[in-house]
C-alpha cells in the first residue's frame, strides 16, 4: 500500500551524518549521474515527469531545459523558505537527511551545467540550517562538492544562506532579491528566473523536497520512477497534516490516493464526535474544500479538476467546532502582514479584506458585505506581480462561496449582539470612523 | 513587514508624521569612514568571511545584519553603521532591508525571544489562548519579549511556540510559565517537548 522513498528509515539515528548517510548507500547515485553524460542525467529526469513539490508542480526538467546552453555564471537555488502555513515537510527531510538534499543539488547541477548553488532557508529554521551547515562541510571534505567532484568535469559550490522571516522570500523572485540582500520584493516576469535570475544569471530554483527525490530518480531509473502515482503526477509525496487531526505530522504517499485515506486512515481524522467542515489541501492558499470532497484523489490535477490545487502538500483540516468567520479572518490577517507592498491590488486587498471581516465581527455588516469582499478578491487575482495576493483571494472568494450561509448567520448574530438590530439600524460607514470600509447601500 | 508598526488610520491609511524621524536639514548618512567608525574585531571578521562567500559582497547583507544583532541586541544605529562601514553600503540601505524582515529589529528588545506561533493550525488548536498566557507570564520579566508570530513550520507540534529558536509544543498554557522558568535557569526550555527530539509519525517510516 504505502511506498516509501524519501522517508524510508528517515528515523534512523545519525542519518544526518556522512557516515551513516553513505552506509546506507547514499552518494552512489551521485556516482551513478556523474558516469552519465549530462543529457542522460537530464533525460532521466525529463522522463520521470517529476513536477515541483514546492506550490506551482511545474515540472522539473522541463525548467532545465530552458536554461541557456553555454558558458556562462548559472545558479542552483534550493528553495528551504518553507513559509505557507501548514507546512512542514522540508523542514523534517532537512533535519533528518540533509545528505540526500546535498546529493540531489549536485545532480540536479551537473544536469544542467551549473557551477553554483545555494540553499535559501528560513531564518527560523535554526536548528536545521546548523544541521546542513555541518552536512555541507562534510560533503566538501568527502569531495562531493568543490573542484571536480569525484574526478569528474563537474565542479560545484554551495553556500548556505540564512533568511530573516518573511514569507515572500518564499517567491521564487522575491527569494532571489532577498539573496542578493535586498528587500525580498518580487521581480516582473517575464524574465523568468531560468533565463534571467540571480545575479541576472540563468538560475534554476527548486523546492527541497523536489531536489531531494533526484538521486531517487537516478538509483530507481525514471521508468520505474514514474511507474509511481498517477499518469500526470508520478512519484510519491510528503504530505503535511495539521489542524484538527488526531496524528498530525509529515506523511509520504504515492500521488493519487484517496484524500479521505491521508486525513481519516494516516492522521486519524478530527476528535471523536466532530466531522471535517473544511480543509485546505495545499496549504493555506489553496481554494477550501468540503467534507463532500474527502474523496478527491490527492495528486495535482484531480484537485486541479476540484477548483483547488496541491500546492506544497500541506493538508489542514478544520472540524466542526471552528467557526468560518475566524478561518477567514486569520488567512487574510496573514497575508495582509506577509504582502511586501510593491503591488496595490494585494497591499491594499488584503488590508481591506481584514477590516471587512473585523467589520461582520463588530455587527456593522450586512449580506451585501460578501458580496463586495467577493468582488475584491477578484480583483486581487492575475493583478500583481506575484501570487502572494491570490493566495489569499482564492481561499477566502472560495469560503465566501461555499459558505456563504453560515457568514449570513455570523452577520446576523452579530449585529444581534451588537444590538444594532435591523439593517435600516446599520450605521453607514465613514461615520464611526474606526471600521470605515465599503458603504452600504441603502 | 517587521515589528517595526507603522501607526495606522483604522482604514489602514499611515498617520500623517509616521515617517518624521527623518532629520531632513540634514544630509544624508554616507557610507561611513573606516578610519574613524570603530568596528568590533569579531564582528568584521564575521562579515567579511560572509561576503566572501558570495560572487557579490551585498548578499552578505542579511547574514551581516543577524551578527550585528547578535552582538548589539537588536539593530541599532551603531549595529548598522558598523555594518555599513565593512559592508561599503550606506546605513539606509541596511535600515531598508532591516526594516523588511521581521527576526531583524530597529528598535531595543529583550534578550530573550519567544515567538508563538498563531497561524491557522495551530489557532485552531488553541494558540490565541496560549498566546496570552504567554504574555501575562512575562509581563514581570524585561529579558522576556514575546511575539505573536505567522506560521513557524511545525503545525506539527501545534499549538507551538519557538524560544530562542528552539521549538517546544504542543504546548498548553501552564507551559507558559515552566518557559520563563526554563530561561531564567538558562539550562534547555521544555526539553520534553523539544521538536528536535519528535519522531516520525509514518508508520512506513520506520527503519529497513
Ligand atoms: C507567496 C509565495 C510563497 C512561496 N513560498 C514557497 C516556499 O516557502 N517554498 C517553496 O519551495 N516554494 C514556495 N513558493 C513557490 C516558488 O515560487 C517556486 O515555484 C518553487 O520554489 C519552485 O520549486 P519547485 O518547482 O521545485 O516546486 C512560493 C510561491 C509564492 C507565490
Ligand atoms: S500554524 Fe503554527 S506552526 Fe504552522
Amino acid at each position: 500500500m504505502s511506498i516509501h522513498i524519501l522517508f524510508e528509515g528517515i528515523d534512523e539515528p545519525g542519518l544526518n551524518r556522512l557516515e551513516v548517510y553513505q552506509r546506507r548507500g547514499g552518494y552512489q547515485a551521485l556516482r551513478t549521474a556523474l558516469a552519465m553524460s549530462r543529457e542522460d542525467v537530464l533525460g532521466e529526469l525529463l522522463t520521470s515527469e517529476i513536477r515541483g513539490r514546492g506550490g506551482a508542480g511545474f515540472q522539473m526538467g522541463k525548467k532545465i531545459s530552458f536554461l541557456p546552453r553555454g558558458d556562462m555564471d548559472k545558479y542552483l537555488v534550493c528553495n528551504a523558505d518553507e513559509s505557507e502555513p501548514g507546512t512542514f515537510k522540508d523542514r523534517e527531510l532537512m533535519q533528518k537527511s540533509p545528505h540526500m538534499l546535498i546529493e540531489g543539488i549536485v545532480i540536479a547541477s551537473y544536469a544542467a551545467g551549473i557551477g553554483r548553488s545555494f540553499i535559501y532557508i528560513r531564518g527560523e529554521y535554526d536548528y536545521q540550517a546548523d544541521i546542513l551547515e555541518a552536512a555541507i562541510a562534510e560533503a566538501y571534505e568527502a569531495g562531493y562538492l568543490g573542484e571536480q567532484i569525484l574526478g569528474s568535469d563537474h565542479s560545484l559550490s554551495l553556500v548556505l544562506h540564512r533568511g530573516a522571516g518573511a514569507y515572500i522570500c518564499g517567491e521564487e523572485t522575491g527569494l532571489l532579491d532577498s539573496l542578493e540582500g535586498k528587500r525580498g520584493n518580487p521581480r516582473l516576469k517575464p524574465p523568468f528566473p531560468a533565463i534571467q535570475g540571480l545575479y541576472q544569471g540563468p538560475t534554476l530554483i527548486n523546492n527541497v523536497e523536489t531536489l531531494s527525490t533526484v538521486p531517487h530518480i537516478i538509483r530507481m531509473g525514471a521508468a520505474q520512477y514514474a511507474e509511481i502515482g498517477t499518469q500526470t503526477s508520478t512519484g510519491t509525496k510528503l504530505v503535511s497534516i495539521s489542524g484538527d487531526v488526531q496524528r498530525p505530522g509529515n506523511y509520504e504517499i504515492a500521488l493519487g490516493i484517496p484524500s479521505r485515506e491521508i486525513i481519516y486512515g494516516l492522521a486519524g481524522g478530527p476528535a471523536d464526535g466532530r466531522e471535517v467542515k473544511l480543509w485546505f489541501p495545499g496549504g493555506s492558499s489553496a481554494p477550501v474544500l468540503t467534507k463532500d470532497d474527502l474523496d478527491v484523489p490527492y495528486d495535482f490535477d484531480s484537485l486541479a479538476k476540484a477548483g483547488t490545487m496541491l500546492g506544497s502538500g500541506a493538508i489542514i483540516v478544520v472540524d466542526d467546532s471552528h467557526r468560518v468567520l475566524d478561518v477567514a479572518y486569520k488567512l487574510a490577517k496573514f497575508y495582509a502582514h506577509e504582502s511586501c507592498g510593491k503591488c496595490v491590488p494585494c497591499r491594499e486587498g488584503t488590508n481591506w479584506t481584514v477590516k471587512m471581516l473585523q467589520r461582520i465581527e463588530a455587527g456593522e455588516a450586512t449580506p451585501m458585505d460578501l458580496d463586495i469582499m467577493a468582488s475584491v478578491q477578484d480583483e486581487i487575482i492575475g493583478n500583481c506581480l506575484c501570487v502572494l495576493g491570490d493566495a489569499m483571494a482564492m481561499p477566502v472568494g472560495s469560503i465566501i462561496k461555499k459558505f456563504r450561509a453560515e457568514l449570513e448567520e455570523h452577520i446576523e448574530a452579530a449585529r444581534e449582539r451588537a444590538g444594532i438590530g435591523s439593517l435600516e439600524n446599520v450605521i453607514p460607514v465613514g461615520v464611526a470612523d474606526a471600521h470605515a470600509g465599503p458603504l452600504p447601500v441603502h | 513587514m517587521s515589528g517595526y508598526d507603522v501607526p495606522r488610520f483604522g482604514h489602514g491609511s499611515r498617520v500623517p508624521g509616521w515617517d518624521q524621524a527623518a532629520d531632513l536639514t540634514k544630509d544624508p548618512a554616507v557610507i561611513p569612514d573606516s578610519a574613524t567608525t570603530l568596528v568590533p574585531e569579531t564582528l568584521r571578521a564575521g562579515i567579511e568571511a560572509a561576503m566572501a562567500k558570495y560572487p557579490e559582497r551585498r548578499s552578505a547583507a542579511i547574514p551581516a545584519l543577524h551578527l550585528a544583532q547578535e552582538l548589539h541586541g537588536w539593530c541599532s544605529p551603531e549595529a548598522i553603521e558598523q555594518v555599513a562601514c565593512v559592508m561599503r553600503l550606506t546605513p539606509a540601505y541596511l535600515i531598508s532591508v532591516a526594516t523588511f524582515y521581521d527576526m531583524l529589529e530597529t528598535r531595543p528588545k529583550p534578550r530573550n525571544d519567544v515567538f508563538v506561533c498563531t497561524n491557522i493550525s495551530c489557532s485552531l488548536l488553541g494558540a490565541d489562548e496560549f498566546y496570552e498566557a504567554m504574555v501575562a507570564a512575562a509581563a514581570e520579566d524585561p529579558d522576556v519579549g514575546v511575539r505573536s508570530f505567522e506560521c513557524l513550520g511545525a503545525c506539527d507540534i501545534a499549538p507551538m511556540a519557538s524560544v530562542n529558536g528552539e521549538y517546544v509544543g504542543p504546548l498548553e498554557t501552564e507551559d507558559a510559565a515552566q518557559i520563563i522558568e526554563d530561561l531564567r535557569a538558562g539550562g534547555p526550555v521544555l526539553e520534553a517537548k523539544q521538536l528536535r527530539f519528535r519522531r516520525s509519525v509514518d508508520p512506513g517510516a520506520v527503519g529497513p
